[in-house]
């Protein structure tokens, strides 16, 4: 599809967003749905360097809760609007992208992944020790008043939606451009990419940043979403699971990966919440991320290939 | 398959799913047009789940009494619950699904601080009654008025954990001097120290330790040492279930025997942990809800409450006494079904204002509540443990081995003083 | 504040955990170091040995240490067998790294569940006979909660070495993960012998989880605590040398004692990985790497 008509079907879905916002169904939908499409961002995030690049990240959550922490900090000392929020978070995330990546990045694959494990435990370590985002404790936010559709979480939902919409896009855009074809190359064999030209580290650096960014991105509003940050929740394994298991499912080779996995996930665990237990829930997202790496390895997206190809 | 195909197709999945949700927005609702239905999350999974489970069984077993005598206005009544998972970012979600889709009527809170805190906000956008759960603190950035917490940690929710433990140690003759401040890195062992950091600068004791520790730390030996090497004659530790027990362990390897020892520590009276610890325990002085003793087990209805709820918790794999939260989590419906047949009605406002101004008579004793939802007087427990032997449940189950020492309206027992007369 | 009595208590208590630290990494220093498979479900499997452990000791009193030598058959048959479906699913078709790291990921997720669905969120412990009784050497006390796993820790690392050094298996062991095309030409499998590693590298799992369960109290989530610390060994240590993960340990359980001790132990978990970090940064091959 080109690219003019991608950003056409982008604005309808973004103006779709909106009309659902002043439709004001029931109130619900905007809460289930505002999870959902912020695992579309993460998911999409996540996909840049694991999909694209081949290099995977357990430390999705440390990522998520510098952007959620970044804006509790700016929202207790600055009051900062939404957007400087969202932005402010994507950075620092994206600069811990870089940071790490620089460290381990030039050394295989594997060490990238085991020390972003240890990335979570040091930064919560960290957050848990600062006093001023509320620590070990938790700091509450106050949502502030009169926002646009007037009532913040509604808000949020079209905000997220745009987020979404935006992620997926620059995601769409590297997978065509040349830094995609190069991260595609090195995924497949590093040492013949290095061979061939292709600068491999800074491409991986470039993934990590991108990546990251996306990652602090989907985490920045969840301090007004929530009204209560802590650690343990900021921090949470789940975000590690499903950042790995939605693109996995969905199909890492493209953008349209992620976006199923996490629709198809993200809905499937929000109705699992509300109707059985979430222990169960969660056991199911292991069998089924077990079951597709091993029996469909292309996701989704390859099932559906092989069936049309057939 | 071409890029445009394999487009359509996730589009085309997006739609439906989208459509699915919507349109099964309705769908789900949970049952029931005629009953009255009370709504909340609870921790049935993930950290705080081992008091979460207690607490939901609690309710049960209040809503099943309740149904007995007729119900409330002469309707039945329905729980609705959801799992919280001990994750706050579930709250508004849960409770939109209550609130929009189940349409229940009342709402309560999970379990614990931080279920609580997201929840606040939501109850006062709606205009609805809430009543906490054993939430430290979380109304004093808000201040709403209709907030009420069943907790006896009274108007200082941040010194109720070590009041009486100080004010023992002050009334000591002669007077210890110095002590020793420990605890994890975590919500409620945080708050705990504050109290007590405000309590030794009252009581005039003098400091000579006062650090903290990650929770998942696995061996307190190092720092047992370390408090032992500056001869604190009182050791305040706060700390939650695994560092509990660490931290007790570790003080009997280490033979840290300071004139008093204990303070904060959450788990040392779960059932599981007693019976394990078992004489370990002896000796030290520690923060409670509930104790089988004369005093506690005078109040109406807790022995039938008791009964009842050991009966039930043997087959369901949770704390078998019940001797720390379940009492509590039964006030919580004392108190509102007393409030809903007080004022007949179902109106919010009128509830929150007849709680405001009654005193309550529970299982646990009479309740009034104070500023800010918490209880006028503060009531959190200090008690010893005491001629524990052996590692048998039974010794639990009655009084002797836990008495209550503070505060005087419902003392037991007296304090062995200094720790180590309670060890031989 | 600094005394020599302190310092020697905290040198002496961080190596004994340490001992205890190496214990639980040998799994991944064999499968991680030495077979290059990024198995990071071991600590799952280890504390599926903590509960095992538990489980017998509950209903038959058996000691824990008992328990982890017991189950060490049938620990390893399940890692014999997790590695003949990771071998089918991915290495064979050389597609090992993404989606290798993503299957025991969800292995790890999935009996983490599975333990939690079964026994629920409770802290279990077991109080061993040797529990509560420690003694004095010199102004150093010793507890024997922490001596016996590292003696038991220590036994493991010498079992492992001599085995991977003057058995057969062992030696085939060390020679596929240098060289999987000569190891053929010598007429071994290479498949079965990393069966067979993988299935000892479990195994180890189940007395190392026996062992934690004696020190602390386990819950299902624990696991996540040791990920980092198991990999921060053996990466520390030098991936390929087993000694190099006692040695490396030991490193890591000093550091973070002197921590607790000195500076307030706020800090000490982080030690670990920072360490991780900065080996990652400065010398990857590790202290004894090849």
């Amino acid at each position: 599809m080109k690219t003019g008509r991608t950003l056409l079907v982008a604005l309808a879905v973004i103006v779709a967003g909106i009309l659902l916002a002043k439709l004001r169904v029931n109130p619900y939908f905007y809460f289930a749905g505002y999870v959902i499409l912020q695992y579309i961002v993460i998911a999409t995030a996540w996909n840049i360097l694991g999909g694209y690049a081949g290099y995977v990240n357990f430390g999705t959550p440390a990522f998520f809760a510098m952007g959620a922490y970044t804006a509790v900090f700016l929202i207790r000392s600055v009051h900062a609007p939404l957007p400087v929020l969202i932005v402010a978070g994507g950075l620092v995330a994206a600069l811990l992208g870089l940071g790490i990546g620089y460290l381990t990045l030039r050394l295989r694959g594997t060490f990238f992944s085991i020390a972003t494990l240890a990335l979570a435990v040091v930064l919560q370590t960290a957050i848990i020790n600062w006093e001023y985002v509320g620590g070990s404790r938790g700091l509450s936010v106050i949502r502030p008043s009169g926002p646009p559709f007037g009532n913040y979480v509604v808000f949020l939902f079209t905000v997220m939606g745009g987020l979404a919409v935006v992620s997926v896009l620059v995601a769409r855009f590297i997978e065509r451009s040349w830094i995609g074809r190069g991260l595609a190359a090195l995924r497949d064999n590093e040492e013949a990419a290095e061979c061939m030209g292709v600068p491999t580290l800074k491409l991986k650096l470039f993934a990590t940043t991108v990546s990251g960014f996306f990652l602090g991105v989907a985490g920045a509003p969840f301090p007004y979403y929530v009204t209560f940050v802590e650690p343990n929740s900021a921090f949470a394994l789940d975000y590690a699971v499903n950042a790995l298991a939605m693109p996995m499912i969905g199909g890492t080779t493209s953008w349209v990966g992620p976006v199923i996995g996490a629709v198809l996930l993200g809905t499937a665990s929000q109705l699992a919440t509300v109707t059985i237990s979430s222990e169960m829930n969660l056991f199911i997202v292991g069998v089924v991320l077990v079951a597709f790496v091993v029996l469909a390895p292309e996701g989704i997206l390859g099932l559906v290939r092989k069936l049309r190809s057939r | 398959m071409s890029r445009q195909r394999s487009l359509k197709l996730a589009l085309t999945l997006i739609a439906v799913v989208l459509a699915l949700v919507l349109a099964s927005g309705g769908l789900f609702v949970a049952r029931g047009a005629d009953p009255i239905k009370i709504g909340f999350g609870m921790a049935l999974t993930g950290g705080l789940s081992a008091n979460g489970k207690p607490a939901l069984l609690a309710l049960q077993i209040w809503k099943d009494d309740v149904n007995k005598r007729g119900g409330l206005l002469g309707r039945q009544v329905e729980l609705i619950f959801y799992d919280d998972q001990t994750n706050p970012a579930t709250i508004p979600g849960i409770y939109s699904k209550l609130l929009d889709v189940d349409k229940v009527d009342l709402i309560i809170s999970g379990y614990g601080t931080n279920l609580i805190a997201p929840l606040l906000p939501i109850a006062m956008e709606r205009k609805l009654t809430l009543i906490g759960m054993f939430g430290l603190a979380n109304n004093e950035k808000y201040q709403y008025p209709n907030y009420f917490q069943i907790q006896p940690a009274g108007p200082d929710p941040q010194t109720s954990t070590a009041i009486g433990f100080f004010e023992l140690a002050a009334k000591q003759n002669p007077k210890p001097q110095t002590v020793a401040l420990v605890g994890a890195d975590a919500e409620y062992p945080q708050n705990a120290l504050v109290g007590a950091r405000e309590l030794v600068k009252k009581f005039g004791f003098k400091t000579v330790y006062d650090k903290t520790y990650p929770p998942n730390t696995t061996d307190y030996t190092p720092i047992v040492r370390a408090i032992k090497a500056t001869n604190a004659d009182i050791v305040f530790v706060a700390s939650y279930p695994p560092d509990s027990v660490g931290m007790l362990r570790a003080a009997h390897e280490v033979g840290l025997q300071p004139k008093m020892f204990g303070g904060g520590m959450v788990g040392l009276m779960f059932t599981s942990i007693m019976t394990s610890m078992g004489p370990m325990l002896n000796g030290v002085v520690n923060y409670d809800f509930w104790a089988p003793e004369p005093p506690m087990l005078a109040f109406a209805g807790i022995k039938e409450f008791l009964k009842e709820y050991q009966a039930r918790a043997e087959k369901e794999k949770m704390d078998p006494l019940g001797y720390y939260l379940p009492p509590y989590s039964y006030a919580v419906g004392q108190v509102l079904g007393q409030a809903v047949e007080a004022v007949k009605s179902l109106d919010q406002q009128k509830i929150a204002d007849h709680i405001r101004a009654t005193e309550f008579n529970t299982v646990v004793g009479k309740i009034k509540f104070g500023k800010n939802g918490e209880w006028a007087k503060g009531r959190t427990l200090m008690v010893q443990y005491q001629k524990i032997q052996g590692n048998g449940i039974e010794q639990f189950r009655g009084a002797g081995t836990k008495p209550v020492l503070w505060p005087d309206e419902l003392k037991s027992g007296n304090i062995i003083y200094p720790y180590a007369s309670a060890l031989k | 504040m600094f005394s020599w009595d302190l310092l020697a208590n905290a040198v002496v208590a961080g190596l004994l955990i340490g001992g205890f630290y190496a214990a639980v990494s040998l799994g991944v220093g064999l499968i991680f170091g030495l077979l290059d498979i990024a198995n990071i479900a071991q600590p799952a499997f280890v504390i599926l040995g903590s509960y095992a452990a538990y489980v017998l000791n509950s209903s038959y009193g058996l000691d824990p240490i008992l328990t982890g030598l017991l189950l060490t058959p049938v620990f390893y048959l399940l890692g014999a067998a997790v590695y003949r479906v990771y071998y089918t699913s991915f290495e064979r078709r050389g597609e090992e790294s993404l989606r290798g790291l993503v299957f025991f990921f969800g292995i790890l997720f999935i009996i983490e569940v599975s333990l939690s669905i079964i026994f629920g969120v409770d802290y279990r412990l077991i109080q061993t006979w040797y529990g509560s009784r420690s003694i004095e050497f010199a102004g150093v006390g010793v507890a024997f909660r922490y001596l016996v796993p590292f003696v038991v820790g220590v036994a493991m690392t010498l079992a492992l070495h001599l085995f991977l050094g003057r058995t057969f298996y062992g030696r085939a062991i060390m020679a596929v993960s240098q060289d999987r095309l000569a190891l053929r030409l010598m007429g071994a499998n290479p498949v079965q012998i990393k069966t067979i590693a993988f299935g000892v590298g479990i195994a180890a799992a189940s007395l190392a989880g026996a062992l934690l369960i004696s020190i602390a109290p386990v819950i299902p989530s624990t696991d996540r605590d040791y990920i980092g610390r198991m990999f921060a060994i053996t990466v520390l240590g030098g991936m390929g040398s087993i000694g190099g993960t006692l040695v490396a340990g030991i490193v890591l359980g000093i550091a973070e004692s002197l921590m607790a001790t000195f500076f307030g132990p706020s800090w000490s978990l982080a030690v670990s990985f920072g360490i991780l970090l900065l080996a990652l940064a400065v010398r990857p091959a590790g202290l004894f790497g090849r």
